[in-house]
Formats: C-alpha cells, sequence, structure tokens
C-alpha cells in the first residue's frame, strides 16, 4: 500500500530528526554559561562550593560533556529519557504528567482557531472589500500582532475581573468533589479562557488564508457553472467553494503546530495552566537539562504526530492527495 | 530600630487592634483558606531545602521548638521551654508531652537531635547550625545541644523556616534526606496541617491535624496553596475574590492597584526576619577604580534614593541604609545614607585621580542584572552616573544561571542584586562581608571580594555575644565600618507584601510572614 510506504518512510525521517533535535539541543544548552547547581543553590537562598561540587559529582556534570552527550543520547536509545535534577523525578513521569494538560489546550485552541478564521474567511470572502470584511481583517490582525500574555491579562481583566464569569488560573477547581462529569465541567470552565487566547494567534492567518483562497475559488468556471444552474448561493460556496478553498487552509493549521506549541509557553504561565509548557519553562530557568531535552523531545514529536494528522485530513479532504499516494 | 520606627508600629498594632476589637472577633472554626505560592517548590521538607515556596508549607507541615510573633522574642512552639547554659555552650530544650507526628508516633528528643543532624548535613546554610557539636537526649522530652562556641543565632535559626522537626522514623531509613521520597509526597510531620497533595504547577493542599499539640488549634479545615506564577493572575484572583491571601508580592503596580480595593488589606508588615534588601554591589576586588573606596562613595552620592523608593518602588518598599534590615532591632539607622550630593561624587572622583577627560568621561564600568525586576535600577545607575562622568553598559541576562555564573566568578564591575538576612546576620548578612567566604562560583557569597580585617573581628565577636545589648553594640560599629567601606550600596528592602480579603483573621503578619505557623489564622464567617 502506498500510504504505508509513505507512512515508514515518514516515521524514518522522525527519526533522525529527533536525534538530531537531541543533539543540537544538548550542545546548545551546554554552551550557555551557568548550571542546575547554580540554581539549586539559589533556590536554596545560598549555598557553599563543598555542596556545590558533591552535586555537580551526583549529576555527572563534571565530566565532559562529550562524555556527558553520549551517554545521554545512548540512555534516549534505551527510552530512557533520564531524571530531572531539579524535581529529582524521572523525566517521563514529569512529562506524561504535563503532556495531557498541553495536548487538551494545544488541539482545542487549534480546532477554535481553524473552526472560527474559517467562517471569518468564508464570510469575508463574499463581499471581499465591504466594511464587515474590513472589520474581520482588523480583528484578526490584532489577535495575531497582539503579544500572546498580552492577550491573556486582557482577557482575564475583562472575564475574570470586570464580569467574574471565568476561574483566574488553573485548570480544575480542588474544592470540586464528585465524578468524572463535574470533573470535566471543571476543566472545560478553566479550558476557555486560555483556548481563546492561544488561538487568537491563529485566527488571523486561518482567516485571511481562507479569504483568499475562497476568493481564488469563487471566480474559477466550476462555481461560475454552480451559480448558473441555479443552486442556492449558500450551497454554491459550503459545498462547491469551500471543499476547495480548504486545503491550503489545513496544510497551513498542520505547520503551526510548532507555534502552537511554542505559544502555549506562555499561555500556560500567564493561566498556571499546568502543562508542559509551564514545565519547560521552569526547567529552561533553572537549566534542568534532561527535562529541557525531554520536552524539547516531546515537542518534536508532537509536531511529527500533527503532521502526520493533517496529512489524514487531507486526504480525507481532498481525493487528489488521496489519489498520489 | 528608631523611636519613630517604633512608635509608628506601635500605633499600627494599636490600629490593628482596634479594628479588630470593633469587629468583636472570635476565631472560627472551619473552611478553606485559599492562598498562593508564586513558584513551584522542589519539595515540602524545609530541612533540606531553603526558600520561602518550601517555607510556606513545610511550615505547616512541620513544628518546630520556637515560633515568634511580629516582635522579636522567642515564643515556645514545640519546646515548652528553652534555657542557654552560664557559659553560653548548650542549649537545652523541654519539649511539649505528648506531642504525636501524623502518624501517630511519638515526638521525641530523639527527634530533635536527628533534625538537627540532618539540617547541619545537608542544608545549605551551613552557618545555623555549623557550631553544634552533638545533641544529647538525656530523656524523650530533653533535648540538650552542645556547642564548640556560644551561638546565640541558634534562637532565629530554631523557628519553622529553618528548624523543622521531622521524623527520625521516616527521614531516618538511610536513604538521602536531599532525595528523600517523602519530601514531597506523603509527607509526614509534626505541624498543625496535614499533608493530602502535592502536585506541582497546580496546588499543595492540607488539612487539619486534629491531633495537633496545641488544643483546639488549628481553626482552618483546609489550607489550599495555588502555584500562580503569574503576579498579574494572582492579583486579579484576589481581587475577584477566588483567593482569600497571597504572600511575598513583590511587583509594584499590583500591589499598588490591589491597595485600592477596599475588600483587600495589603500590608508590608511580616518581612524583617526574611529580612530581603536590594543593593548594588561592587567588585572590589579587581583592580581599577572600584578597589577605592572614594569610588564606591561617589557612585553613591550621585544615585537619588528617592528616586529609587518613590519612583521605582512606587513608596511601597523602607529605605534600607544597611545590609540589616530595618525591621530588625540590630539594624543601625544613624550611619551615612549618602543622600544625593552630585559635588561631593565629583569631588571624591577628582581625589581618587580620575579627572575628567575631554568629553568629559572619567572610566567606564558595567552593570549586570540578572533579575528582571531590578532592570529600573540599572538603567537609572547608568543615567545617574553619566552626570558625573562615569560611562556604564548594561548588561541584561534573562536567566539566572547566566548572571549568577559571570557574579560569583568575579566577572563585573557592578551589579544589582537582592539578598535575605534569613533571620539572624550569622545566617545571612555575614556571607556577604566575610573575607574567608570569597568564594569562587558560590553566588551570594562575598561576591565583592571585600575584605577587612576589622569586620571579620567583629562578626566573629558579635556571633558569639550571648549578651543582645552588647551584641547589638558590636552589630552598631560593624554596620558605621560598612556604610563608610561601602562594599555594596544598599538602597531599599524589596517591596515584599500580604494581600489578605477581610475575611482572613490572624494573618501571618509575625517576623516569618507565610513561613510561621497557621494554627490562629481563621476565617470569618460571612
Amino acid at each position: 500500500m502506498a500510504f504505508l510506504k509513505v507512512l515508514v518512510q515518514r516515521i524514518g525521517y522522525a527519526v533522525l530528526l529527533l536525534i538530531a533535535v537531541l543533539v543540537l539541543n544538548f550542545t546548545m544548552i551546554n554552551l550557555a554559561p551557568g548550571d542546575v547547581v547554580d540554581t539549586i543553590a539559589a533556590d536554596m537562598g545560598g549555598a557553599n562550593a563543598e555542596l556545590m561540587a558533591q552535586i555537580r559529582a551526583e549529576y555527572g556534570l563534571d565530566q565532559p560533556v562529550i562524555v556527558q552527550l553520549g551517554s545521554y543520547i545512548g540512555r534516549v536509545l534505551q527510552f530512557d529519557l533520564g531524571y530531572s535534577y531539579f524535581y529529582n523525578r524521572p523525566v517521563t513521569e514529569l512529562i506524561f504528567e504535563r503532556l495531557p494538560a498541553t495536548l487538551l489546550l494545544v488541539f482545542s485552541a487549534q480546532i477554535f482557531a481553524l473552526v472560527l478564521g474559517i467562517l471569518l474567511g468564508v464570510f469575508a470572502a463574499q463581499n471581499p472589500n465591504g466594511p464587515l470584511s474590513h472589520l474581520v481583517t482588523l480583528f484578526a490582525l490584532f489577535g495575531y500582532a497582539a503579544p500572546v500574555f498580552w492577550t491573556g491579562i486582557l482577557l482575564l481583566i475583562a472575564f475574570s475581573l470586570k464580569i467574574p464569569l471565568f476561574p483566574v488560573a488553573g485548570m480544575r477547581d480542588v474544592t470540586i468533589e464528585g465524578g468524572f462529569f463535574p470533573q470535566a465541567l471543571s476543566v472545560a470552565h478553566h479550558l476557555v479562557l486560555p483556548m481563546l487566547t492561544l488561538g487568537s494567534i491563529f485566527i488571523a492567518l486561518y482567516s485571511r488564508l481562507c479569504r483568499a483562497s475562497m476568493l481564488e475559488v469563487l471566480g474559477s468556471d466550476y462555481v461560475r457553472t454552480a451559480k448558473a444552474k441555479g443552486l442556492r448561493p449558500r450551497d454554491v460556496v459550503m459545498k462547491h467553494a469551500l471543499k476547495n478553498a480548504l486545503p491550503p487552509v489545513v496544510t497551513l493549521a498542520g505547520l503551526q503546530f510548532s507555534a502552537v506549541i511554542s505559544g502555549a509557553v506562555l499561555v500556560e504561565t500567564v493561566f498556571s495552566w499546568p502543562g508542559l509548557g509551564q514545565l519547560a519553562l521552569t526547567s529552561i530557568l533553572a537549566r534542568d537539562t534532561p527535562t529541557i531535552l525531554g520536552i524539547l523531545f516531546f515537542s518534536a514529536l508532537v509536531v511529527i504526530v500533527g503532521n502526520l494528522l493533517t496529512d489524514l485530513v487531507l486526504r480525507m479532504i481532498d481525493p487528489r492527495v488521496r489519489g498520489r499516494g | 530600630m528608631t523611636t519613630f520606627l517604633k512608635a509608628l508600629a506601635r500605633s499600627v498594632a494599636a490600629a490593628a487592634l482596634l479594628v479588630s476589637a470593633a469587629h468583636a472577633d472570635e476565631p472560627v472554626k472551619g473552611g478553606t483558606l485559599i492562598t498562593t505560592l508564586p513558584q513551584t517548590p522542589r519539595h515540602l521538607n524545609p530541612a533540606v531545602q531553603s526558600g520561602i515556596v518550601t517555607g510556606a508549607p513545610g511550615a505547616q507541615l512541620f513544628a518546630a521548638p520556637l515560633r515568634y510573633d511580629e516582635d522579636w522574642t522567642p515564643q515556645p512552639y514545640l519546646a515548652e521551654s528553652w534555657a542557654w547554659s552560664d557559659d553560653g555552650l548548650s542549649m537545652t530544650l523541654n519539649l511539649v508531652q505528648d506531642a504525636r507526628f501524623h502518624d501517630g508516633e511519638p515526638i521525641t528528643s530523639e527527634d530533635v537531635a536527628f533534625s538537627v543532624e540532618t539540617i547541619k548535613a545537608n542544608h545549605p546554610f551551613k552557618t545555623m547550625f555549623g557550631v553544634v557539636e552533638t545533641v544529647e537526649t538525656p530523656d524523650e522530652h530533653t533535648a540538650v545541644l552542645k556547642l564548640s562556641q556560644p551561638h546565640p543565632a541558634l534562637l532565629l535559626a530554631m523557628s519553622s523556616q529553618l528548624m523543622p522537626i521531622i521524623p527520625k522514623h521516616i527521614y531516618g531509613d538511610g536513604q538521602d534526606p536531599k532525595s528523600h521520597p517523602r519530601n514531597g509526597q506523603d509527607v509526614v510531620g509534626s505541624g498543625p496541617f496535614k499533608f493530602v497533595e502535592f502536585t506541582p504547577d497546580q496546588q499543595v493542599i492540607l488539612e487539619r491535624n486534629d491531633d495537633f499539640f496545641i488544643e483546639g488549634r488549628p481553626y482552618l479545615d483546609r489550607i489550599v496553596y495555588r502555584i500562580i506564577k503569574d503576579a498579574a493572575a494572582r492579583s486579579i484572583g484576589m481581587e475577584n475574590g477566588e483567593l482569600h491571601m497571597t504572600t511575598f508580592e513583590n511587583t509594584v503596580r499590583n500591589i499598588k492597584r490591589m491597595s485600592e480595593n477596599d475588600s483587600l488589606n495589603v500590608t508590608d508588615e511580616g518581612y524583617a526576619a526574611i529580612g530581603p534588601i536590594n543593593w548594588l554591589a561592587f567588585n572590589t576586588g579587581q583592580d581599577g577604580p572600584l578597589a577605592d573606596k572614594r569610588v564606591r562613595q561617589a557612585i553613591a552620592y550621585a544615585l537619588d534614593k528617592d528616586f529609587i523608593l518613590n519612583a521605582i518602588m512606587l513608596g511601597l518598599s523602607q529605605e534600607a541604609k544597611t545590609g540589616i534590615h530595618p525591621g530588625s532591632p540590630l539594624y543601625f539607622p544613624d550611619v551615612n545614607g549618602y543622600d544625593l550630593d552630585l559635588d561631593k561624587a565629583n569631588a571624591l572622583l577628582d581625589e581618587a585621580g580620575y579627572p575628567k577627560d575631554a568629553n568629559g568621561i572619567r572610566f567606564a564600568l558595567t552593570i549586570d542584572h540578572g533579575n528582571p525586576t531590578t532592570k529600573p535600577q540599572a538603567e537609572f545607575t547608568k543615567a545617574s552616573l553619566a552626570k558625573i562622568g562615569i560611562d556604564v553598559s548594561v548588561n541584561s541576562f534573562v536567566d539566572f544561571p547566566t548572571w549568577a555564573n559571570k557574579i560569583s566568578n568575579h566577572d563585573f564591575d557592578m551589579t544589582w542584586d537582592t539578598v535575605f538576612n534569613w533571620g539572624d546576620p550569622v545566617i545571612g548578612v555575614h556571607r556577604t562581608y566575610d573575607s574567608q567566604n570569597i568564594k569562587e562560583g558560590v553566588i551570594w557569597s562575598n561576591t565583592q571580594q571585600y575584605a577587612n580585617p576589622k569586620i571579620d573581628e567583629l562578626m566573629n565577636a558579635a556571633g558569639q555575644e550571648i549578651d543582645p545589648a552588647k551584641r547589638a553594640e558590636l552589630y552598631r560599629e560593624f554596620q558605621e565600618i560598612l556604610a563608610e567601606d561601602l562594599p555594596v550600596y544598599w538602597t531599599n528592602t524589596l517591596p515584599y507584601h500580604t494581600i489578605y480579603s477581610k475575611k482572613v483573621g490572624n494573618p501571618p503578619l509575625g517576623i516569618w510572614a507565610s513561613s510561621s505557623p497557621y494554627d490562629l489564622v481563621y476565617l470569618k464567617d460571612e
């Protein structure tokens, strides 16, 4: 099967890419002055030289960098991401604890941005020079241009403080007892603002692209034919035009996965969303190399999986891709 | 403390009493206090981890021999009484009877001895228990700390932040206490609250210890520490009522905004023991202008401290004229405060042999800052020193390790820094000025490379002086000489504030702020 062949090839590239990611990141982190022991010492409010030397020896940080790199790659190949210096726990454990929160945030923000972006794009394409179309553009570009932490704080002030609809931080209300349903509801309640914030950056991209793509399609012969057949304008737009306008948008969405993840770092910090982004920030500031590398490894993995999913979706909506195999 | 400050403190205390009397508040039992931590603690055991985010929940989980309220007098806690020997070489602690750990095991003098040994071997502050040679346990409720020299700092070291009593039957199992699995999960302590949950980056949940050794306490059923790193999010949480209390707030704009909210109380009381001080540090050890104290003094004269206090800190922090926190009874404010005087600054630089060149420049220096909160001070320093012919370039470092590495390896001219007193000067003050503590690679050691035999001698004497009056006298001289030598130029305290809703009764305003036991804290009935 052609698809399987492509898949195997993709996975092969992915493994090579992941190893490159590891080596590159390891080198870059080690190029920066200072290490986790400096942070641990600071965290303790000061320390003494003996204690610091002892901790360095415990973590193998007194070894030459090349030796550290070699042993690290060796362990990763055995699916061992090592031990976090800072949290004193296995990195895989830390990451799996955080991954669901990040995936929830990233995917819901992505879907939200896609749905709203496409709707706005379609809407704007109907009357590309009308005032409403310009308004959409303005709104979308504002979301794109505003720094995401600023958007987050602004939404907090608006919808947590002035109109207290949503909680200010966290992922669930710890005082809520009960089964799956009330818990899920609480998570959804907490998810709204972070999702809007993270999604806001991408609405502009998707709506602008969808608008351009729609305009192109709407001008094509088969749409004119459809109109000439006397189909309702709504059917022309939604059934005939949109189907052909979508593939570029979906492709872009796939490419944006890495951007969504990096955006999540900031959004998670503003909203105390307990995902990988917050873990990443803490470990970067703490120079907790195994955790940083682990997170980058998983982020690369998420991006790769996201791209594969995009491919699958494209196959679903575009028979031409399917045909190409 | 000056008489003025004392009077001020007294009137504030009186006002507070009046307010509480007006409400005729009797502590109420029950309720869940929702408060905050600004970072995720590595774990919850303060015996092997310093820092306020471990100290806050740690003080609830573990009891200490002594406790402190807003004045600096020690009060009984797990020790009903304590006494120095006449020669100051031993401290006898008498523990309360029938105190039990959360798992029901009795708290004995063995646990005290074990805790002291563990802290001594693993805690970064070696000066706290370094002089404790042995801990004798003549009976179950008596522990005697034997010292190699008199050590008055012990009294402040015996509070919750620094000397939690940890159970020997759990932490004495041979595993490394620094990475013990029970530090962060299933923690068994001796304090007013028991461990329920610790989820990094989310929350720490504690519940009432029904078997607490002080009858009828604590009042609260639960404490939830929500870990919220973003200061703006914490202040919005306070304003919309989602949080009852937040401590260690130091972003002045947020504090200002919260202080305008009628439903919130905002106070800077409670941070005297932790004692955070902002200062401009000079690398006195390298060849060049900063080795000359006249140059350092000139720089101090050229910086307008009022601008820092009022424009940068918005009037929310106190002036600090020495390395000892203004809230400490050992603080001596009658030293040279280096009020703005550009003529004097210029004269000192001329005298030191650094005339202005044709462009009006005397020499160039760099200033580093690693903490984003000190960026305004760094920029302000550059602008101020330009006026006296010193060309300053500012280096910003986004992350702590890079900055710490540079400073601790003495590769800098000047840097803005924040350093904590941690109770007694022996613990957090001496390290900055001790010539024996010039250690490459160790941040917050004597990174200024300052050495003065007279200062070393004074610290040595004060560290061993049991008589409080004589001790204060030694520290007075210490502060006077330092204010003249100026290895660092102290400007202000960090504007730490506690913000609490009107619902919170007995907020932690003692000298250890949130690192004190919350057994007296309660939530008022609506």
